[in-house]
């Protein structure tokens, strides 16, 4: 911490799980530091994780140079309900997860196109009608972004996304909610 | 046996107490009633009420800056509550401790645009350091008990407690501080040993240190201050402050070579801007501090220290950041200082300090005494000059008259000097002021304002008559917003818009109707005379001082330039100064 860094002005993109006192106002907070500071969010999420602790879980991406990266992670630290804070990205290896729900409107050779392409992504037909599907598709931002780039040719009227979901592989823990 | 219950006012009370709140300085309204009712059956708690919210604030602020103490005020829902915002966000940029309590409309009627119902958590949570919406009187006694310690410790700042009326009427149980810890909040008091010991090591090696501190020296406590004073002496490197960190050092320390910034010496600027090794203690590299950012201290090797991980790397790189008290840190750096038997590089700093006796021997803040008007500078020694002895406490307002005030009081202590140096409040000093007397009442406290900031928050003399708090105000009244006029004069072609008020109050007739004296001085040889009158009068006073309206403040580099680009006096200029930059203000 708090050294100088190599390439210090190259913009990076930076996944950061904070686990936070789930209170009315502290996405507020979350989100008022990052609008007033004039930092990025490229990608937010939150959820309760632990009911009984009364914990939620924030998962943001965001971009910046190293020391932007650095005030983001130390402003976010001195947040009152504010727990933990991970720099996911520079913990090593981790899983980010996206879910996107996807409308894709159209008849004949569009909608059994859009059938095989689901297919080869892995996506779900979670609803359907004569002319329509809903795909349900779970992966990382870039095979979201691969799938919806195709199937928008393809008669793409709606697209949901929650967001990156994100944990680092090993045992190490954001939570520790089961370590004992 | 069930547990005693209390109602939501007898419960903010006892959590007063149990946090040695002895005074809340405060302005009632509707829904604040059942505290006040509860406030009038007891006496431990004295309420200083005041005429405004923003003053109840700043007194508050004075309060607390000037005994370490949090400092506590109360206040109506709306447009009280809103009131207080000026006062929060000068407290959370100054890190003073504070805890607002505001009352807000009942639970059932939040959100519906209720009679005085303002949102004040939501406007407040950028301006607060932590905030709570109470919505349930079995959660108030924790939400106090954590408030004071989130007020208190880590950076300090302000906490607001918003306290809807029906809470303040339903019955709960009471706990005690040790039992209301907060789950998440745990700042870093110890410094990483490691990091030390490479920071002594560098001092060691430094050829050219500066040692740099700010207001969380004053923060840290005495303590601190004491051991940054030991230090010095010790190394026997110079030492520079920022405006929030006057009197961390004493200013009659020969190694204190003044004020840094904007304003600051020629002889701190330069030695800045010359360091080959800097320690920054408990400040924040603020842009009035820095100037142009990639010319500041371009050669110094830069050690940080800082309770706030934010602070490090926010503004300037450093290369050794240690986060913890600055008290706690300092007196592991002695311990390793001695532990290592280092010394200073004795030959090395004989030639750095011949470097700084001759900027030092420029004589920047020597002032041409000539002249049928009255010289700021001169009104200000000689203010310094009659309260010698005493123990004085100084406040100001913002403008000119903050700077000479920084520049000419020389602050021996600290604790004593209080103004609003991150955002810079005109209206801050008289209510601060105020603050101040009533925390030490044996004290002379003394106020120096100018003519436009003194009417931001005028009515807070009729308090200080109410509570015969004998604060002494000086105005140094040049007729002008000074510090806007001298931008205009040098940066706007003297295109003077909007910066002289054509009507003032007589001060003197003023003083009079508030219950007060006012003393009128044009002549530098009827200052002697008027200040002993003001500190024999054993009430409020207005000195009335009418100085030269042209005098400018210098040394100043324009925002923007680099440490060594300094107008020294009137006459002398610095290329390119007319940029945009220019134009953001004190
Ligand atoms: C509340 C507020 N409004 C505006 C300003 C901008 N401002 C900074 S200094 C100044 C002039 C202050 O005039 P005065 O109180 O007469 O002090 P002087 O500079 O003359 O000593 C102004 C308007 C401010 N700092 N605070
Ligand atoms: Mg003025």
């Amino acid at each position: 911490m708090f050294g100088t860094y190599a390439n210090e002005d190259d913009i990076r993109f930076h996944t950061i799980g904070v686990l936070v006192d789930n209170e009315p106002g502290v996405l507020a907070r979350v989100i008022g530091l990052f609008s007033g500071r004039g930092y990025n969010i490229k990608s937010l999420t939150v959820a309760e994780v632990n009911p009984e602790e009364n914990l939620s879980r924030i998962t943001i991406v965001t971009s910046g140079t190293a020391q932007i990266i650095e005030q983001i992670k130390a402003q976010l630290s001195r947040l009152v309900p504010v727990h933990n804070v991970r720099d996911m990205t520079l913990d090593g290896p981790r899983v980010e997860r996206e879910v996107a729900l996807l409308k894709v409107k159209g008849r004949g050779n569009k909608r059994v196109e859009a059938l095989r392409i689901a297919d080869i992504f892995r996506a779900r037909a979670v609803d359907s009608t004569n002319e329509s599907f809903v795909f349900e598709i779970v992966g990382n931002t870039e095979k979201l972004n691969a799938f919806i780039g195709l199937m928008a040719p393809l008669g793409l009227v709606d697209v949901a996304r929650t967001g990156v979901v994100a944990m680092g592989r090993g045992v190490e823990a954001l939570l520790g909610m089961m370590s004992d | 046996m069930p547990k005693e219950e209390f109602s939501g006012a007898e419960i903010v009370l006892k959590a007063l107490k149990d946090q040695g709140v002895d005074t809340v300085f405060g302005y009632p309204g509707g829904v604040t009633l059942p505290l006040y009712d509860e406030i009038y059956k007891q006496n431990f708690l004295r309420h200083i009420l005041t005429r405004h919210e923003q003053g109840a604030m700043h007194a508050a602020e004075g309060y607390a800056r000037s005994t370490g103490k949090v400092g506590v005020a109360l206040v109506t829902s709306g447009p009280g509550a809103t009131n207080t915002v000026t006062g929060l966000t000068d407290a959370m940029m100054d890190s003073i401790p504070l805890v607002c309590l505001t009352g807000q409309v009942p639970t059932g009627l939040i959100g519906n645009d209720a009679f005085q119902e303002a949102d004040i958590t939501g406007i407040t949570r950028a301006c607060t350091k932590h905030n709570y919406l109470v919505k349930d009187v079995a959660d108030l006694a924790r939400v106090m008990h954590e408030a004071f310690f989130v007020a208190a410790n880590g950076r300090p700042g302000p906490v607001l407690i918003d306290l809807p009326k029906d809470v303040l009427m339903d019955q709960a149980q009471y706990i005690e501080p040790a039992k209301a810890k907060p789950r998440s909040y745990k700042p870093q008091v110890k410094g990483d040993a490691k990091a030390i010991e490479k920071a002594v090591k560098m001092m060691a090696k430094a050829k050219r240190p500066i040692i740099y501190a700010g207001g969380g020296v004053i923060n840290s406590g005495p303590k601190a201050s004491k051991l940054l004073t030991e230090l010095v002496a010790k190394t026997g490197f110079p030492v520079t402050l920022t405006l929030m960190g006057l009197g961390a050092v004493p200013a009659s320390d020969p190694r204190f070579l003044g004020m840094l910034g904007m304003h600051g010496t020629y002889e701190s600027n330069m030695a800045m801007h010359g360091s080959d090794f800097m320690l920054c203690v408990g400040a924040r590299f603020d842009d009035r501090v820095t100037g142009a950012l990639d010319s500041f201290a371009p050669q110094a090797k830069k050690v940080h220290i800082d309770i706030d991980p934010s602070s490090i790397n926010k503004n300037i790189l450093v290369d050794v950041g240690i986060v913890g008290d600055v008290g706690a840190v300092l007196g592991e750096m002695m311990k390793q200082w001695k532990a290592l038997k280092a010394v200073p590089d004795g030959k090395a700093l004989k030639n750095w300090w011949a470097d700084i006796d001759t900027w030092r021997a420029r004589k920047c803040l020597s002032y041409k005494k000539s002249g049928k008007m009255m010289r700021p500078q001169f009104v200000l020694e000689q203010l310094r000059e009659a309260c010698q002895g005493k123990d004085v406490f100084f406040t100001t307002d913002v403008g000119q008259h903050q700077m000479w005030s920084a520049q000419y009081l020389n602050i021996e202590k600290p604790n004593h000097w209080m103004t609003s140096g991150g955002l810079g409040t005109m209206g801050y000093g008289m209510p601060a002021a105020l603050g101040v007397q009533v925390a030490h009442p044996k004290s002379v406290v003394v106020c120096v304002s100018s003519e436009c900031s003194i009417q931001m928050n005028l009515q807070e003399f009729a308090t200080a008559v109410q509570y015969g708090l004998p604060v002494k105000v000086v105005l140094l009244n040049n007729g002008f917003m000074g510090m806007v006029r001298q931008w205009q004069e040098l940066f706007y072609g003297e295109r003077y818009s909007e910066t002289r008020m054509e009507v003032h109050p007589d001060f003197v007739k003023l003083a009079e109707a508030f219950g007060a004296l006012g003393i009128k001085v044009e002549k530098s040889t009827e200052l002697k005379k008027a200040y002993e009158k003001m500190l024999a009068y054993d009430g409020p006073v207005i000195i009335d001082a009418r100085i030269d309206p042209t005098e400018n403040v210098f040394p100043m580099i324009p925002a923007g330039h680099p440490h060594n680009d300094m107008i020294l006096g009137p006459g002398d200029t610095v290329e390119t100064a007319n940029d945009e930059e220019d134009v953001v203000l004190a």
